[in-house]
This record gives C-alpha cells, structure tokens and sequence, in this order.
C-alpha cells in the first residue's frame, strides 16, 4: 500500500502545479502512515526528479520513453497504471490539470477507482471514510465526497495546496517501462504548439493576475495590463466580454464558462464582478478590485479597492511597482 | 454521420446557489436550469457538421423528468431526437456508464459533450467514456473539423499551448469556445421539436464510487479596504507589508 503522484515536466523542469500534487501526496502518505512514490514521464531531467525529495517523496519512477515527451492520454495511462500496480497504490494523486484529470479519469476506469476532480483541501480518514473537499458550481461553493471504492485516485486543484520543502532527502530516481505498443499512440498529436507569453507568466500556473475588463476601454489600452503584469511577475486575463469583442484571446476569460483560477493575488481593472466572473476567481486569496462604479459588485468581494478609472490608477500602480525591491 | 450530444440541465450561470436539510442538498427553489454552457458547443458543432456532411444527431441526458424542457430545447436548436436516462446523475462515474451504454447500443460516430458541466466541475465523463468504449478521447477540444469521412481533425487545449491531434471514428470529444458560436431555437425549430421523438429509457448497472456528503460555501470576506486613487501606489505597499501577496 502506497500514495503515487503523478509529476508533469516542462521544459526539463517540474511544474509548480506537480511540485503541490506531491506535496498533497505525500501528506496523504504520512496520514495514512505509508510512504509516496512519484511517477514522472517524458520531459524532465533526473536531478528535478530527486528533488522531490524535498517534498516528500521518497521514490520517483520514470519512463524516458522519448514518445512520452508529448501527451498521449493511452501510453501515460499505461505507464501510470504499471507504477500503480507495482507499489500496490491506494491513492493516486495528479494535479487538476488538463492532463492530469483527463489521465486520472481514464485511470478510475482502468483501476475501478474513485475519482475526485477539483479537490481543495488534505482529504479526512476516519475510520473506513475516506472524505475529500472539492470546488463545485464553479467557484461557488464546495462539496464534501466520500470515495467509496478502494482505490482513491484525487486531482488537486492548482495553488490550493502549498508547496513542502523541508520534506527529507533526496528521492531515489528509477526506471520503468511499460512495454508500449505503437498502437498506444494512435491518438498522438500531430503537432504541439506553446503559446508566446513573451518570456510572461502562463495564466494556469500563475500566482499573481492581473485582469481587466471593459472599463479598459479598448485592446489599444491593454499595454497597462501587460506592464503592470511584467513589473508583479504576474499573468494577464479577462473578463468573458473582452474575449467575447476579441480584445483578447479567448485562454485569457476567467470567469464560470472560463477558466477558474485560484491565485495568491487577483488584480481586476474595469471589470464590475458579475457572478460568472466572481464564480471564477473568488478562491483567490487576496483581490483587488479598480473600478469608477462604487456600486461595482466587484468590491463586495474584494480586499482592497480603488475606485476610479483604470486608465488613470494602473500607470499609478505600475510605477509604484517599479519602486519596490524585487 | 451519427452524432450523439450528451448534455446537462445545470442552474444558469445567474444563480446564487443555496444548499437545504442541513447542507446535505442543493436548494433548486427559484433556480433556472439551462442547458450546460459547454454543451451548447459539442451541441451546435454536431448540428453543424450535419448540416454539411449530412447524418443524424442525438441528444442524450442522464436525469430526471424536469430536465425535459431544456432536452427539448436542445432539439429546438436543431437536433433530430432525444433520450433521456431516466435516473439521478449520482456520480461522473455512474453518468459515464449510463452514456457507454447508448452509445454501445446506437453505433455513433461521435460522441460529443462540453468539457465540464458548471454545477459539478468534474471534466471526468468524457474520458471516462472513452475508456469504457476503448476509443480515443480528446479533451477541451476548442476546434473539430472533418479531413475525409473516416478522420477528424482536433485542436484541443493543453496548459500554456494547444495539440492538434486527428484521430479515426468512433471517438469521444469535449468542446469549449471558440468551437463556434452556440445557437438560440428559432420559433420554427421550437414547433417542430415538439413532435420529435424522445425516448426515455431506464439506467443499466447503476454504480456510482462517490457519495456526495455534505456542502459548503466559501467564507465571506470581511470588507473591502479602500485607498483614494490619487494615492494609487499606496496600494502596492499595503499588497507587500500587510497582505504579504508581493
């Protein structure tokens, strides 16, 4: 019996949303008095792998296969189930992202497991419950699941879990592979193309945004969003009309038929805060709100506000945050 | 082509969501249900490549009776029959098993949904069905096109990037925007949809692996802090020293 986490490379690193799975994962594995193992695939060096160790984890399995280094939902199942099977895992950890609850969802069929998305907090076990907390409505409210089946496989979501770093030693790094067939390849991408954040921050990932919304006024303005994102080491995002016109491309809506982003600082300029867009951002931990309405709705959920015009408060800000000591 | 859309009757995306009996159930006193926004891009997407390649497309819910005025809905749009699953969506894995089974029993060619529905956030049924059905699955998908009548051409949606993937039919897909530009019924389709046939069946198996216990609401903040905007960079010392968020 085993805790295995499921790590995500990119670009030889491990991925911050990876780093807080294993660290979930391995204070599951404390809890329930076992240890935790780390699968890792494709696109990430050994020395990041046995780093792990810092947050917890004491064995890291990983498949080189080069045909690995991009996604590929049946071979990482595959590679993911055999890792499962060989620690005799009980609870496999991912992160909520779009590979990690897509491989995760394949697995619960695969293994007869019981699948949490979305999940939020350290699960309870009490006796033979096993009880996660997940975000559900969008943001607006989370629910309590007790997964029933014996295998436990959890997706948790980014920036809901901090990172461990005093966890031990260096883990040790072995090999694994599982046998793959071309045949579990069938459904390869063809082409895989990153987008150019210019050197910027991506916005899944991100622990600082900056947003803005109608009160921008025009595309023609958003030079103060991305200037302010710069100075943070933020990401930029939007409100679903600014994508809906075409100021900004549709990756950057965050709202309830957006993307839900949970991030340590959320800075919204000119958007009101309808309850599609709060539902979107409202686990963020500290929210700014700049709006010239102090009607706005948007201030209800904010921890600080300024209300006036963005156009006039961001060049404030930008330069105030040039001063800061970085 | 045989398309089968697969969609939920969510609250609209409006709805202040409540919980009643001691938290333990959703309050759909005053709520509205729509159909799942995501569902309206795997929705008129299928009608779409009906439209120009020809074929069928079928709606498929798994819910109870008052999930009918949106199934109807749906075939107002443009769909050309409907069934409905006539049981609680207990669990992602439950509803997952109850789409395999139509969808063992109809022999489409695709199968589609939107990503995730809004109410349970689970992005799980769509891959789950693809693996029951051992076919490909190919999630958020935010572009579906047909290269030749066996291949279909997805781009679909990674973190920081996209993947352009083709795969043969039968396949499972989830949609998201800018797949393209849901339609409203037209008062011609709202007519007609009410003699297209829906077909209400019972579950099969029935197992769900998650029992929902119990519900809570994120903690209210406390009052918003307010800073005079000439004074605007004030702001960034308090997000430092006091907040500690820089």
């Amino acid at each position: 019996m085993s805790v295995l986490v499921f790590v995500e490379g990119l670009n030889g690193e491990i991925k911050k949303s990876s780093l807080e799975a294993a660290s979930y994962g391995s204070q599951v594995a404390q809890a329930m008095g076992t240890t935790a193992t780390a699968v890792a695939i494709g696109d990430v060096h050994e020395e990041a792998l046995a780093k792990l160790g810092e947050q917890g984890i004491s064995k890291v399995l990983y498949d080189a296969d080069d045909r690995l280094k991009q996604f590929v939902a049946d071979a990482y199942v595959k590679v993911i189930a055999k890792a499962a099977q060989q620690e005799s895992a009980k609870v496999l950890v991912f992160s909520n992202s779009n590979i990690g609850a897509a491989v995760g969802s394949k697995l619960a069929v695969r293994l007869n497991g019981s699948l949490a998305t979305n999940v939020t907090e350290l699960p309870k076990i009490d006796g033979g419950n096993f009880t996660v907390t997940r975000g559900v409505f969008s943001g607006k409210a989370f629910a309590q699941v007790n997964l029933t089946s014996d295998v436990k496989i959890i997706a948790v979501k980014k920036n809901s879990t901090d990172i461990i770093s005093n966890g031990g030693s260096a883990a040790t790094v072995e090999k694994l592979s599982a046998d793959l067939a071309e045949s579990d390849f069938a459904a390869a991408p063809k082409e895989t193309v990153m987008q150019d954040t210019g050197g910027g921050v991506l916005l899944p990932e991100a622990e600082i945004v900056v947003s803005g919304g109608r009160g921008m006024k025009g595309p023609e303005n958003w030079h103060l969003i991305e200037e302010l994102a710069k100075e943070l080491g933020a990401a930029t995002a939007c409100s679903k009309p600014v994508s809906d016109i075409g100021w900004r491309p549709h990756h950057e809506h965050v709202g309830q038929t957006g993307i839900t982003v949970s991030p340590n600082l959320y800075i919204a300029a000119g958007i009101s805060g309808a309850i599609q867009h709060l539902a979107g951002v409202n686990s963020s931990k500290v929210i700014v709100v700049i709006n010239k309405d102090p009607e706005a709705p948007f201030f209800k959920a904010a921890d600080y506000g300024i209300v006036g015009d963005a156009l006039e408060v961001l060049p404030k800000l930008i330069e105030a945050a040039k001063a800061l000591d970085k | 082509m045989k398309i089968l859309v697969c969609i939920s009757n969510v609250p609209d995306t409006t709805s202040k969501i409540n919980f009643t009996g001691d938290n333990k159930e959703f309050d759909k006193n005053g709520v509205q249900y729509v159909i799942n926004p995501w569902d309206e891009y795997a929705l008129t997407r299928a009608i779409e490549l009906k439209e120009a390649k020809g074929g069928s497309v079928t709606v498929l819910n798994v819910g109870e009776a008052d999930a009918e005025p949106n199934i109807r809905k749906a075939l107002a749009i443009g769909a050309d029959d409907a069934i409905r699953v006539n049981a609680h969506p207990k669990d992602a894995y439950f509803v997952a098993q109850q789409i395999t089974a139509v969808a063992n029993e109809g022999g489409y060619d695709m199968i589609l949904m939107g990503k995730e529905s809004i109410d349970y956030n689970g992005f799980q049924v769509h891959n789950m069905v693809g693996e029951m059905m051992g076919i490909p699955s190919v999630t958020p998908a935010f572009k579906l096109d047909m290269v030749d009548d066996s291949t279909a051409r997805l781009e679909r949606e990674i973190e920081g990037g996209k993947e352009v993937v083709e795969v043969k039919l039968p396949f499972v897909a989830s949609a998201q925007q800018p797949m393209c530009e849901p339609r409203i019924p037209n008062m011609r389709g709202i007519m007609t949809a009410r003699t297209k046939p829906l077909k209400v069946v019972e579950p099969t198996g029935g197992e769900a692996k998650s029992e929902y216990v119990n519900y809570s609401k994120p903690e209210k903040k406390s009052g918003v802090k307010l800073i005079e905007p000439e004074n605007a960079g004030e702001l960034i010392k308090l997000l430092r020293n006091e907040a500690k968020v820089l």
